[in-house]
């Protein structure tokens, strides 16, 4: 295809995605959803913030989905064990992202599982005690570690209440382009930001169970799904004496 | 005779011991990366070679805290276009031995500590 031929679809595919954005009546919108599906241009900003509501009584025993879904997604399935590892300790150490819980009830022996990860504080501690920066909050609400920075100290995974930060202890052979991954660094859940830069509005996670136990979206948009789910639904944040404002929620816990 | 024989299996075996050592080493095809078929780089290449390391930078900064990832500058986009093709259409790394990041880098002496975390092929599309 010639340099001008380019030329003309790209003229042609912006104008086609500025019309897709109709308008109803002066200042209401409605927007396509598959019009966003590019790479993000412009710096992500607090008008968003990223959450999530779990159901636990939704959340089957036994089923693993998530996990699985995020294992591939984010390259963690690619991390093998160190050599001459021991493979009871490495089970309790390999990265995972979503750790599955199970919560027994003592008195009544109900049993309750869900899946539980970075729950995207609010005031995250793993922020306030790292010394050099790496851990941050974006402004749409995700916690992430900034690898190019982060020294592998794990103040982090001490400072988490909800254990939801893993350390690759050894080189990583193989990796995914959207997850670099390397030794010596922390990481944790962070809701598929490659998904969402790339305008996409769906986790791995989400996408994966079968259960409709996880809803994920714009806490900050009162007609999101995760909104309307949240506002028609009893839900707790988990260790909510910490005063953490936490951006995952749990119901029927 | 036995001595012949035993000498051609010595062949034998030395041979196949060479051909699992090109097997390993799979070489690059010249003109299998897209760079091969372009003329320029994102700026020009007088500027690429001086000037790399100071894009990606500001690059990742703005992808890692901002989620902007639109940008021209990016360590993915040297990959997805510099990497090479073996003859059986595989890619191989970047950083590999005399593949265009090592090439110059080692000619330099400048270590390289990108790929210690990035993905050396291009990725899944």
């Amino acid at each position: 295809m010639s340099k001008v031929d380019q030329q003309g679809r790209r003229e042609f595919l912006k104008k086609s995605a500025a019309t897709t954005a109709v308008t109803i009546a002066p200042g209401v919108m409605l927007h396509s959803l598959v019009a966003e599906a590019a790479p993000r241009t412009e710096p992500v900003t607090d008008k968003v913030r990223w959450g999530m509501l779990i159901d636990a009584n939704k959340c089957a025993d036994g089923c693993n989905d998530c996990v699985s879904a995020c294992d591939k997604e984010n390259g963690l399935d690619l991390v093998d064990m160190p050599e001459g590892a021991d493979e009871s300790l490495w089970e309790r150490q390999r990265p995972r992202w979503i750790r599955q819980v199970k919560l027994k009830d003592n008195l009544s022996g109900k049993i309750t599982n869900l899946p539980m990860m970075c729950q995207h504080c609010e005031k995250p501690p793993c922020v306030d005690v790292c010394p050099t920066g790496a851990s941050f909050r974006r402004a749409d609400g995700i916690v992430m570690v900034d690898r190019h920075i982060c020294i592998g100290c794990r103040y982090c995974m001490m400072a988490c209440p909800y254990k939801a930060r893993s350390f690759i202890h050894a080189e990583v052979a193989e990796k995914l382009t959207h997850t670099p991954r390397g030794k010596g660094c922390v990481e944790s859940c962070n809701l598929c930001v490659h998904r969402l830069d790339n305008g996409q509005t769906t986790t791995a996670c989400q996408d994966a169970c079968k259960h409709q136990a996880i809803v994920f979206g714009d806490l900050n948009d009162p007609d999101s799904a995760v909104s309307q789910a949240l506002k028609k639904y009893p839900s707790v944040a988990i260790r909510d004496d910490l005063k953490l404002n936490p951006g995952v929620r749990y119901s029927n816990i | 005779m036995t001595r012949i024989s035993s000498m051609t299996l010595l062949a034998i075996a030395l041979s196949g011991l060479f051909s699992l050592g090109s097997a390993l080493a799979a070489e690059a095809v010249e003109g299998t990366a897209k760079a091969d078929k372009l003329e320029q780089c994102v700026e020009p290449t007088s500027v690429m070679r001086r000037n790399h390391f100071e894009f990606i930078k500001h690059q990742r900064d703005l992808t890692v805290h901002q989620g902007i990832r639109s940008s021209k500058h990016s360590l993915a986009g040297c990959v997805d276009c510099h990497a090479r093709k073996d003859s059986g259409g595989k890619f191989v790394p970047v950083n590999a031995e005399g593949q265009f990041c090592d090439a110059c880098h080692d000619y330099a002496a400048v270590s390289l500590k990108c790929f210690e975390c990035h993905s050396t092929v291009p990725g899944e599309k």
